[in-house]
């Protein structure tokens, strides 16, 4: 009787936590999704696919997929050979001022992509700093923000691994004679690798459903799958056309998951960490030394040319367009100063976190647990990957479909005030899971059991064998989800009142109109937010928790 | 221990925290109860109009409240994307609209309006004579009421010229000439307002049939296509530190460029090249507080709205009223704008940007 009532509540606990999150993903994600695709392939409600092979023989539509898949490996393999590098001077040796390097390699991936495609065209235009290379308008500064946005994800995930690696086997391979190389390519590189595919699938989905970017950098003649979609939904209105390349798109997101989730489950087990692997540098290291330094200049070289330029005027050197940043009435392109829409920004975050927070504790600790039978285990996994959905599908698509289908009581939802923090907390959920379920996989299910058997329910259970090591997971997590939400900007621009802005809108606002005072005040306004992120990951670093940011 | 300390100081900092979130502030209240000058008086029994628009709309806070202190209706603004994913979002939301009234919907976009339905019949009494001009052809004039205008045009970099002592271009059949070779760049049609504007004007200029080798030979004359108008004007445009002297921009576009103690723009647009993009406003189909959106409606041709226009929104007024000095002085508009019938724009769109991509980002 007592056994049989200890089986029963963790599984009952769990598929209440469960329903929490799945509520959520099923009203806010799944039901504006296939809202849109039914209007694609029922608009009179009928089922008609007869559209499908005409998309799909569409010659721009082989194109489009085309560039998509090509790029996003291209951007892929370089964001790899450039990241390992990294991970391991960031991860292996010890030297100053690494904490705040860290901090600055993850940046990029919080910063919104307008801002990031302007500056990528600063730099790279007639009249910019690396003019002269004229590879303005080509596809070469895509693929360059998409090796810059994604740099954090491989370094995280790669050297998060790396740091925690056993030393010995690679001491034992060297002391039987082995040169350097070849204990990187026999005992290293095969241990890294569950990370490199994990990582790898993630940047690969990143880049294939890049947006801003493309748009910016790429002009009109590159298009991508996400992009084709943006112009068949908002200016074509063929949601026929859309819903196809929305269906290719979610299997491609769906094949990349699986990838990276067998990637992650060998990485798991290995979560045991030991400390200290860290050494100092060695005369032997400096060509890692200056490959991690280039990428790091690199990473600064976009930044740089925006403070630089938010500094400048005409000739000279100004603080103006920062004093204007408090100013409600310095651009009649903003109803709000600046430094309201920091303030609205921050409110959003908060909103967004603790969404995000609740939402991806309870998804956490569901697919942390390791059930008996093989069924139950597929469908943790399952959970597990229905999450990270969110990442891959258009922002379009959701905000469209949110248009669609949340416009009936008792479900009327169309209010923005509340849609902001619920689409950015979509974002930053697979964020926060990835971040603290690691954690959670990594303490033994025998602690639990041992206090189940002295005599404690499943919550206290859970909470003596796991609360001790949740602390700081927590934190840099709820740190992690705060950044990613300041610098949304794909969603949000879909939903913010206008009387109401973040800061990456109101960006957005300043630099599509005329006026030098208007590009000076988004310049100051872009140095303002990436400072605020960094801060915010500089104190998430400081926590020093292996999982943030990695995939 | 210490983790339980950590714990506690998480909890306590998320509830200290969601004191600063947006849950506090309601819906209906008036967006503005950071400022302590304005008494809460101003939210009235009348309830509130919801405006549908698009990105680039914005007044003055003065103009906005103005509309409440007139008719007593709480105005709250829902932006979303340009003038064509606006009327897109209209459509699809039909039956069911997501605001009481909508502003920006622009000539190039009307007819999908007027033709799916989505808009009540309302035209404001007595319309003046140079708003009447704006106005669309066939039923259109019973849905939507013109607020504001704008001329797409090609603008040239007169100093840039100057410099280099050669003649600016004066047509859009220049533009294809050798002296001008690699010197345009114009944003896309698939992607900006401004584009599509563009793309109209050489199909009204050159013809549903000629149209299309115009821009194969302006393609290969060296034009560039950038997504958006900021990237043409801020980043490619030689004002702006770029290498391209001729832009397409508006014709409200020189009179800032007037450098720092000068006193006239050292740029230009070319008004034969221009094609005149129109806004509407109208009341929604289904709307919550239809006779609120008809006030809104009628409020957007006040006096107070259309002489806040030019410095909001950087386009000029369909009423009399006085415009800005510098306007008045350098942003003159074209006197005979480039035309294309509305329903033919209607019926081709989506064909002729199809063709517009393959020949000019293939």
């Amino acid at each position: 009787m007592g056994r049989h009532r200890d089986r029963l509540i963790p599984g009952v606990g769990l598929t209440l936590l469960a329903l929490i999150p799945l509520a959520f993903l099923a009203v806010f994600f799944v039901l504006p999704v296939g809202g849109m695709l039914v209007r694609g392939f029922a608009p009179d409600g009928t089922w008609d696919f007869s559209g499908v092979a005409e998309v799909l023989t569409r010659p721009r539509t082989g194109r489009v997929l085309f560039f998509t898949v090509s790029m996003a490996a291209a951007g892929t393999v370089l964001t790899l050979l450039l990241g390992l590098p990294l991970a391991f001077v960031l991860y292996r040796l010890k030297f100053p001022r690494r904490g705040l390097l860290r901090a600055v390699v993850v940046m990029p991936f919080v910063l919104p992509t307008v801002v990031v495609g302007v500056m990528f065209r600063a730099l790279l235009s007639a009249g910019g700093p690396l003019g002269f290379l004229g590879w303005d308008r080509s596809w070469i500064p895509i693929l360059a923000a998409y090796v810059f946005f994604n740099l954090a994800v491989v370094v995280r995930t790669v050297g998060g691994m790396w740091e925690g690696l056993d030393r010995r086997a690679e001491d034992a391979a060297a002391a039987l004679g082995a040169r350097p190389a070849q204990v990187f390519r026999t005992v290293t590189l095969p241990a890294l690798t569950p990370a490199i595919i994990s990582a790898g699938t993630l940047v690969f989905l990143f880049c294939s459903t890049a947006f801003g970017v493309v748009l910016t950098l790429g002009g009109l003649r590159y298009g991508t799958i996400e992009s084709e979609i943006y112009l068949l939904t908002t200016e074509f209105l063929d949601l026929r056309g859309a819903a196809v390349l929305s269906v290719i798109q979610l299997l491609a997101v769906v094949a990349m998951l699986a990838v990276a989730a067998r990637g992650r489950a060998r990485t798991e087990q290995s979560l045991t960490r030991s400390r200290g692997v860290a050494r100092a540098p060695r005369g032997s290291d400096w060509p890692l030394l200056a490959a991690a330094g280039g990428v790091v200049a690199f990473v600064l070289l976009p930044v740089l040319t925006l403070v630089w330029r938010s500094v400048r005027d005409g000739g000279g050197f100004t603080l103006d367009h920062y004093r204007l940043l408090a100013d409600p009435d310095a651009s009649p392109a903003l109803r709000v100063s600046i430094l309201d829409a920091v303030s609205n920004s921050l409110r959003t975050a908060v909103d967004a976190t603790v969404l995000a927070m609740v939402l991806g504790l309870c998804v956490s600790i569901v697919v942390s647990r390791r059930p008996r039978g093989v069924g139950a285990r597929r469908l943790v996994s399952a959970l597990d990957g229905a999450f990270m959905l969110p990442l891959g599908i258009s922002a379009v698509t959701v905000g469209f479909g949110f248009l669609i289908t949340l416009d009936r009581p008792p479900l009327d939802l169309r209010t923005p005030a509340v849609l902001v923090p619920i689409a950015q907390a979509l974002v930053a959920l697979p964020l926060v899971v990835r971040t603290i379920t690691p954690v959670l996989r990594s303490v033994d299910p025998r602690l639990r059991q041992a206090a189940a058997a002295l005599g404690a329910g499943p919550l206290r259970a859970a909470w003596t064998a796991e609360g001790p090591v949740l602390g700081k997971p927590l934190l840099a997590a709820t740190g992690f989800a705060f950044a990613i939400s300041l610098g949304e900007f794909g969603a949000t621009s879909f939903l913010a009142r206008p009387d109401r802005p973040t800061v990456p809108v109101v960006i957005y606002q300043l630099i599509s109109r005329p006026g030098a005072d208007n590009l000076g005040m988004a310049l100051a306004a872009s140095v303002l937010l990436s400072l605020l992120t960094v801060t915010v990951m500089g104190l998430v670093e400081r926590l020093r928790v292996g999982s943030v940011g990695s995939f | 221990m210490r983790t339980t300390h950590i714990l506690a100081c998480t909890a306590a900092l998320t509830l200290g925290l969601t004191g600063c979130s947006l849950m506090g502030d309601s819906d209906d209240e008036p967006p503005h109860e950071a400022e302590t000058d304005r008494s809460t008086a101003t939210s009235t029994a009348l309830g509130e109009v919801v405006l549908v628009t698009h990105d680039s709309f914005t007044l003055p806070d003065e103009v906005i409240d103005g509309f409440t202190d007139e008719t007593g209706y709480d105005l709250v603004v829902r932006a979303s994307g340009d003038a064509g994913s606006l009327t897109n979002q209209l459509v699809l939301t039909k039956g069911s609209p997501i605001g009481d009234a909508v502003f920006g919907i622009d000539n190039t976009f009307a007819s999908r309006a007027v033709d799916e339905g989505v808009l009540a019949a309302y035209s404001p009494a007595d319309l003046p004579a140079e708003v009447s001009a704006h106005a669309l052809p066939g039923e259109g004039p019973e849905h939507l009421t013109p607020v504001d205008f704008g001329d797409v045009c090609v603008n040239i970099d007169d100093a840039w010229f100057e410099a280099e002592g050669i003649d600016p271009p004066q047509t859009l059949q220049d533009l294809t000439d050798p002296t001008y070779q690699d010197l345009f760049v114009t944003p896309g049609a698939s992607s900006s307002s401004p584009g599509l504007g563009f793309l109209l004007a050489t199909i009204g200029e050159f013809g549903e049939d000629g149209w299309q080798g115009y821009w194969e030979d302006l393609m290969a004359n060296g034009a560039t296509v950038t997504s958006g108008w900021s990237d043409a004007y801020g980043v490619d445009f030689t004002f702006s530190g770029g290498d391209r002297p001729i832009v397409l921009s508006y014709a409200s576009s020189p009179p800032f460029t007037i450098p720092e103690g000068g006193d006239e723009p050292t740029t230009s647009a070319l008004l034969d090249t221009c094609f005149r993009q129109v806004e509407y406003a109208g009341v929604l189909e289904g709307a919550e507080n239809p006779a609120g959106a008809q006030a809104l409606v009628d409020y957007l041709l006040s006096d107070q709205v259309q002489a806040a226009i030019p410095d909001s929104m950087y386009v000029y007024p369909v009423t009399d009223v006085e415009l800005p000095e510098l306007w008045a002085q350098w942003a003159q508009v074209a006197d005979d704008p480039i035309d294309v019938d509305p329903a033919l724009i209607e019926e081709h769109r989506e064909g002729w940007v199809r063709q517009w991509a393959d020949i000019a980002t293939g």
